[in-house]
């Protein structure tokens, strides 16, 4: 027990490039690898916490573009929408890793400063924005279905209460729809949680040993030879913060039918398959 | 291909081209996007099968049976797919060896010794006589089993979900008339459903298309992997070098599978509008309105 | 990741060598000159001929596998194929898992390739995943920076993802010759010796298949047929038994 308390120490935060700089090299402990595979997990997390935070916003804003009358706008969010709704992820990676390493490594000039762009193809960032973009696509047809689908009730009675325009939107429609959403939305963050596994293959190197969950596993996997024990681990990982993600999200929910009789009571998950 | 390509070192410009994108290299590229579309069509029955099975489990009135239904339904909704396909087609063949192993060799000789899992070579499968052939094809059947059980789960939600949403009149009618449940079931649910697990299914069939560049990490030879291959720089120890091609492969890749997302969308939508026929759901009220 | 395969040579055996044991080699398919998929689509590559011939003096009926690098080893342990050969050096850490038969090249040399002759080997190194190489950059204190493949190793230098690549000398070398001048040997570290000799790799219970191998490289050795063979593909320079 001790001993996997020093492996904690030195391995929790592995992946940050915190503690022990070597990776075990034989007698793997089951301690070792659940500890790393943890540490690998932040980053995981890290991917789907950036993505589905900054995806909500960009996925508002691509919705409300589609649901526009202007073609300027409408177009471009449409051709978004289906360019990353109708490819696979794994192409998504594959092509925005060899996209930008095409960048000039020096930086873009741009008004006099010089953007700097080697970051870009960091898992951090390059992988992020993958992420962002494909969440953000998914989630803006969810919330394009959902403002299609406000009850026409709502919207006259605004009329009625002479809201228009932002306000209208900010105070009627948003949030209306954000609940109608709600339950698609929950699964589409599911999705991405998972989705997150599929970095390790993107093509951005892992840097300094320091990759994510599957990284580890598969590194534990190919030294011992066994894959019935580095997989599960990380199953289990992803069962226990997948049913937390499922509980955060149900008290989002919960928040936004709050008004509703009958809300108050434990909202039962229903998985649908909208992705 | 070409006699004109007997030495392509010799080739400037679009006869290099040529002779290049008709390389027996990228014939087999060529090939593996038929490989693909028919690892598709393969898989999606297949996993149309088990999520039957699944959704049935699920409805069962046999408790075990029905706990197995619930925990396969689940298992997708917390495990990424990529986990199981890294785990299910070595848990698989070390699994139908291990059973052939019982069978065919000699029970004194362990198995598993040290880190290294040999059976003896009559319980090899496919024996390592076998052609080529036989190897390339159980390798894919380990991939589109899981694939199969994979999409299975889901699908077994989707019908679950479109069994429950039949109107409970019709199914009572259906009793009225002295069915039985086994005939309720073959008569009413079954055809009834489809209309309501179409939406589901739509967007399962998308997943699955989506799903299958993750073939190359099974190993199979798929379009993924050829676009690697034949994108990555090249030395003159090949007949054609060329520098680091790989994000044009990876474009046409892209494009394929948008092709193949559009397309099953403008098929979809046919096949919707002919199960709504007839249906009491708005889709079919507006057709009825549309006749009269 | 599994067996997953082309066939891609079977041995033209004489018709009364039927009952000859058939002999799976996996091999990596993406190592030039030491293995690699030819434009018509075959394995081609030193390490392809010399198995070949391996397998006639043997008498073996060999068929060649291809896999991925990273689960080349686990595969074998795992019985999809009998033996590796894919530019894999003999190294303690592999001796725990693998047997080796004897080696067929002499200890490799490798070397750090980069953009500049003074690029800092301490920096972002670029290595292939799980390779004698990518151990030995790892305890140079350098940041390491894994890919699947060696020609990905190379493109990361070429785009500046990494400040130097770190691989054998012989996979290195077409690529500097051919490269202009882009890339080039680092100063004082174009001649490395980190492996002890590539040698096929083996299920260590398969103590007679071993044995057969054995046999048939020290012959080759004998009649410097496999020096010839390393000068056809690594040129002059080579260096050899």
């Amino acid at each position: 027990m001790n001993e996997c308390l020093v492996t904690i120490q030195e391995y929790a935060l592995r992946s940050l490039g915190i503690g022990e700089r070597m990776l075990p090299r034989g007698d793997f402990t089951l301690c070792q690898q659940i500890t790393l595979i943890g540490s690998g997990l932040l980053w995981n997390l890290y991917f789907a916490a950036f993505a589905l935070l900054i995806g909500f916003f960009l996925a508002n804003a691509l919705a409300l573009a589609k649901t526009s009358r202007n073609p300027w706008l409408r177009k471009p969010a449409e051709w978004f929408i289906f360019v990353f709704r109708g490819s696979p992820l794994f192409i998504q990676f594959f092509i925005a890793y060899e996209a930008l390493v095409q960048l000039p490594r020096t930086g873009i000039p741009l008004l006099g400063l010089t953007l700097p762009t080697d970051w870009m193809t960091k898992a951090w960032a390059g992988a992020l924005l993958v992420l962002v973009l494909n969440t953000a696509a998914y989630s803006a047809e969810i919330f394009y279905g959902a403002l299609r689908n406000l009850p026409k009730g709502e919207l006259e009675a605004a009329d009625a209460y002479g809201l228009s325009g932002w306000t209208r939107y900010r105070r009627i429609m948003w949030p209306t729809a954000m609940r109608l959403a709600w339950p698609a939305y929950t699964n589409e963050a599911i999705f991405l949680f998972h989705a997150t596994t599929l970095v390790f293959f993107s093509g951005f190197p892992a840097l300094r040993q320091q990759g994510d969950a599957l990284y580890y596993a598969s590194y534990f996997a190919d030294k011992t030879f066994n894959p019935f024990v580095a997989y599960p681990i990380v199953a289990g990982f992803f069962i226990l913060l997948t049913l937390l993600l499922i509980t955060l999200f149900g008290v989002v929910n919960r928040r936004l039918n709050r008004h509703l009789p009958g809300a108050t009571s434990k909202v039962r998950y229903r998985p649908n398959l909208l992705r | 291909m070409f006699a004109s390509c007997a030495d392509p070192k010799t080739l400037e410009g679009l006869a290099w081209l040529l002779c290049y994108l008709s390389s027996g290299k990228h014939l087999l590229f060529y090939l593996s996007f038929g490989t693909v579309i028919l690892l598709l069509l393969i898989t999606a029955p297949i996993a149309l099968l088990f999520g039957f099975g699944g959704a049935l489990a699920v409805r069962s009135r046999i408790t075990p049976l029905r706990w197995f239904g619930k925990i396969y339904t689940s298992m997708v909704r917390g495990i990424p797919d990529i986990i199981f396909f890294l785990f299910v087609p070595i848990a698989l063949d070390q699994g139908f060896e291990w059973l052939r192993a019982k069978v065919y060799c000699d029970p004194s000789v362990p198995i598993r010794q040290g880190n290294e899992f040999v059976v003896c070579p009559a319980a090899k499968l496919p024996l390592s006589t076998a052609p080529e052939w036989v190897h390339q094809g159980y390798g894919i059947f380990l991939a589109v089993v899981a694939f199969a059980i994979v999409f299975g789960a889901f699908a077994a939600n989707v019908l679950n979900g479109a069994m429950n949403a039949v109107p409970r009149a019709q199914l009572e009618t259906a009793e009225a008339y002295g069915m039985s449940p086994r005939q309720v079931n073959r008569r009413i649910l079954i055809p009834q459903m489809w209309t309501y697990a179409l939406p589901g299914l739509t967007n399962l069939w998308m997943i699955l298309v989506k799903a299958t560049p993750l073939l190359f990490i099974l190993g199979v030879e798929d379009i993924v992997y050829w676009a690697r291959e034949l994108g990555g720089s090249k030395t003159n120890a090949y007949a054609y070098p060329h520098p680091d091609w790989r994000l044009y492969y990876f474009l046409a890749i892209l494009v394929f599978y948008l092709l193949m997302t559009w397309g099953s969308e403008r098929i979809f939508d046919r096949i919707r509008a002919r199960l709504s026929h007839g249906q009491a759901t708005a889709a079919g009220e507006a057709m009825r309105k549309a006749a009269t | 990741m599994k067996k997953i395969l082309l066939a891609v040579a079977a041995l033209a055996l004489t018709a009364g060598m039927g009952m000859a044991e058939t002999v799976r080699i996996g091999t990596e398919g993406a190592y030039p000159p030491y293995n690699f998929v030819n434009d018509k689509g075959q394995l081609d590559g030193f390490e392809i001929e010399l198995g070949n011939e391996l397998c006639k003096r043997a008498a073996l009926e060999c068929t060649w596998v291809k896999n991925d690098w990273d689960s080349i080893i686990p595969n074998l342990v795992s019985s999809n194929y009998d033996a590796i050969m894919a530019g894999m050096n003999i190294s303690d850490e592999r001796k725990k898992a693998i047997a080796f038969s004897e080696e067929y090249t002499p200890p490799p040399l490798s070397a750090y390739a980069a953009l500049t002759p003074d690029a800092d080997i301490k920096g972002a190194v670029a290595a292939q995943t799980s390779t004698i190489q990518a151990g030995y950059v790892a305890e140079t204190g350098a940041s390491l920076v894994e890919f699947p493949t060696g020609e990905e190793t190379i493109a990361a230098v070429r785009n500046g993802e990494a400040e130097a690549v770190f691989a054998d000398r012989d996979f290195l070398a077409p690529y500097v010759q051919e490269s202009n001048g882009q890339l080039v040997w680092v100063k004082g570290q174009e001649k490395v010796v980190v492996g002890e000799g590539i040698a096929i790799g083996l299920r260590k219970s398969d103590t007679e298949l071993k044995a057969k191998f054995d046999k048939a490289i020290e012959s080759m050795k004998a009649d410097g047929s496999l020096n010839k063979l390393i000068t056809k593909w690594y040129g002059p320079e080579a260096l050899v038994f």
